[in-house]
């Protein structure tokens, strides 16, 4: 009988449903969403797919709902995924906080349109950028990826689940509407090929499991309902034990933890793609489908004998800061093409310290650059 | 609560308005009840009236340039909000009135949105709309999926019909697994002055209730079922036909609460059984005799119970 739950071999699919082949390859039985353009397709295939695999799809009755509902999920012990765009994004917000609060592991994939508000319910933005990393209320550590291609919505939301599982909290697919209604070739690996982290779960006694210890860099193994251990979740300022405390000195230890265990294992989640950077006078620093274009902009520079390269961001959050300080004494300028009035730009930025040039092309959104834009701004530079 | 309204109620076919306040032009599938639905209500209504509609088709088809379509103040506001912004709208005229700043006539403030708008992501806002006794009418629109979206299951779907999120197969072999909110229901719970279920396919019926409506003394809820040929899948032409089976066969019964009181809106007759409905539907067309049995069921027992809170007795045979 052919292996349902990983598709393996070679598919004509388009972006989004990448995504959903993703999170069931790497083992997600729990989806709950609500209808909303460009995602739309992603919870479509979940609520066939599922079924087949065992899993549960539910539809809620708006995004709100839907985040929650992935929260309770995964502290019943499945793995668990949501997927919207911008006006739903929103709205999920509060409970993102709850999920990172709760140090709870789920997907959210957001294939971005434009905005604000309804905006172009159909056409592409890359405005939420800045959402993903500051939406909730609180500080909290952010993990956020922009895959670039239906293979990479695949490769990333399996990716997604596993940084999920190993840092105990959401992490956000940040696809756009190019990248999600883009129909390709996706390859999808051998079960055996395909790297899936399973949660860490307690084995230590009763009296010695502490679900929420913030004394390492990594979140504590997670006990989930039915496992047997008494375990106490809330959104509350809580102590070790998860009970809440709701003092100056536990807010200290819990809000730290949360974004240090993000903050100290930034370069192990850190991922990009360099292209032409050894030599690079102008580098371009793109994501998702932005980065496609970029990518023809630099290939024909060089062909032409300009020396332009390529930064691509594949976790947006976190910033590869030391990458932008590492390359801005040696570049003259960095290019941030992006589909919205400036957000990754302002990490490039800053991160840059005033060491090159950094300019912004922005797109209000509805329209992606073209090569040729990007080749005229790398050229005033060289 | 005031009592019935004293105003006179138009006789709807003789005195048909004949102005226009959504333009030919928008981009509706052929054969769209939902839109007829709407022209409908706002020709009960009149010129003076603010509308505030939720994101949805009825949105989507009539109002981006250069094929807007409206003839009245509308508000596009966004999914979750119309009865919150009626209740503004409402609420600021008032003031504005009591004021001085506007002349003292009345304007109808009207809030639509469509099945997903109102049952499902509308739902808080409509309650409080409700609570508070704002005097708006609610208009619910009701195509029975997220038809803009593509046909996605809402809490307004039927038991039984597939949508590209409740799709019939082996795991789910009904489609959609859960039985249609009562909503008309929930709004009269309320204990609003008026709720009304309706159809385009019984017109002068769905203008009368529009009217008593507009004259409650307070918040009113219209629920409409509108024929979404594309989303049920039915020829364009046949959408009022299956409108008239909806009421005929008892699967959308029309009836009115008045003040707490119950009526019918039509002659308690037999029903005509519930496979008329469904068959030439896409939607139904993986139903089995078995499930269509347990709809029947389910559907002469609800129609007993509305007999029931109505007051009246079946006129002839039980058809189960």
């Amino acid at each position: 009988m052919a292996d349902k739950q990983v598709l393996t071999g070679e598919h004509f699919v388009h972006g989004d449903a990448a995504c959903a082949e993703g999170g069931i390859a790497v083992g997600c039985r729990f989806f709950a969403g609500y209808p909303i353009t460009p995602a739309t397709e992603v919870a479509e295939r979940m609520a066939r797919r599922l079924p087949q695999v065992g899993g549960v799809y539910i539809q809620m009755e708006d995004e709100i709902a839907s985040m929650a509902a992935i929260l309770g999920a995964s502290w019943g012990g499945l793995k668990s995924m949501t997927s919207t765009s911008g006006p739903g994004f929103s709205l999920m917000m509060e409970n993102i906080g709850l999920g990172m609060m709760t140090e709870t592991p789920c997907v959210v994939v957001n294939v971005q349109r434009a905005g604000p508000s309804t905006g172009l319910p159909t056409l592409v933005g890359q405005a939420d950028v800045m959402q993903a990393r500051w939406g909730s209320h609180g500080d909290y550590g952010c993990i956020a990826l922009a895959p670039s291609s239906p293979q990479e919505c695949f490769d990333l939301t399996v990716h997604a689940f596993n940084l999920a599982e190993i840092y105990r909290q959401p992490v956000f697919v940040m696809s756009d509407e190019v990248v999600g209604h883009t129909t390709e070739k996706v390859v999808i690996p051998p079960r055996e090929k395909l790297e899936v982290v399973e949660r860490i779960r307690p084995h230590q006694a009763q009296s010695e499991y502490l679900p929420f210890d913030s004394k390492g860099p990594m979140p504590a193994p997670m006990a989930t309902a039915g496992d047997g251990y008494h375990v106490h979740v809330t959104g509350l300022t809580h102590d070790e034990r998860g009970y809440p405390v709701i003092t100056d000195v536990v807010q200290e230890r819990n809000v730290r933890h949360l974004v240090d265990k993000i903050r100290r294992n930034a370069r192990q989640i850190i991922r990009v793609e360099g292209v032409h950077l050894d030599d690079a006078e102008v580098v371009v620093v793109a994501y998702g489908c932005t980065a496609r274009v970029a990518r023809q902009a630099v290939e024909d520079m060089r062909t032409r004998g300009h020396r332009a390269g390529l930064l691509r961001l594949i976790t947006l959050w976190p910033f590869p800061s030391h990458l932008i300080r590492e390359l801005a004494p040696r570049v003259k300028a960095f290019i941030v093409p992006e589909i919205n009035y400036g957000q990754m730009v302002y990490e490039v930025e800053r991160t840059a310290q005033g060491k090159a040039e950094v300019v912004l092309m922005g797109l209000m959104g509805g329209a992606i650059h073209t090569p040729r834009e990007i080749e005229d701004a790398i050229g005033d530079y060289l | 609560m005031a009592g019935a309204s004293e105003k006179k109620i138009l006789k709807p076919l003789k005195n048909f308005p004949m102005e226009e306040y959504i333009n030919s032009g928008h981009r509706a599938c052929q054969g769209c009840a939902e839109v007829l639905a709407v022209r409908h209500v706002l020709k009960a209504i009149g010129p003076d009236m603010i509308l505030a509609m939720a994101t949805g088709c009825m949105e989507i088809i009539s109002s981006p340039y250069p094929l807007t379509s409206w003839n009245v103040p509308w508000i596009h506001v966004a999914f979750e909000n119309a009865a919150a912004v009626a209740s503004g709208v409402e609420s600021g005229l008032k003031a504005l009135r009591r004021k001085g700043r506007i002349p003292d006539k009345e304007i109808t403030v009207l809030a639509m949105g469509g099945d997903g708008g109102t049952t499902d992501i509308g739902f808080q806002a409509l309650s409080g709309m409700m609570e508070r006794g704002q005097k708006v009418i609610y208009v619910c629109v009701d195509n029975e999926a997220y038809m803009n979206t593509g046909i996605q299951r809402s809490s307004s779907t039927p038991f039984g019909a597939s949508t590209t999120t409740s799709p019939a197969g082996k795991v789910h072999p009904a489609g959609q697994m859960t039985w249609k909110k009562d909503m008309t229901a929930i709004a009269a719970a309320h204990g609003i002055p008026y709720t009304a279920t309706a159809c385009p396919s019984f017109y002068t019926d769905l203008i009368k209730k529009v009217q008593k409506a507009k004259e409650a003394n307070g918040p009113a809820y219209l629920h409409i079922l509108s024929v979404c040929p594309t989303g049920w899948r039915i020829p364009p032409e046949k959408a009022i036909q299956y409108g008239q089976l909806a009421v005929d066969t008892g699967v959308f019964p029309l009836y009115e609460v008045e003040n707490g009181v119950w009526k019918l809106s039509r002659k308690a007759k037999a029903l005509k059984p519930v496979t008329d409905y469904f068959k030439g539907q896409g939607r139904y067309r993986h139903l089995d005799e078995k499930l269509t049995a347990f709809i029947q069921e389910k559907v002469n027992e609800r129609w007993e119970r509305l007999l029931k809170l109505c007051g009246v007795e079946l006129q002839t045979e039980d058809q189960a």
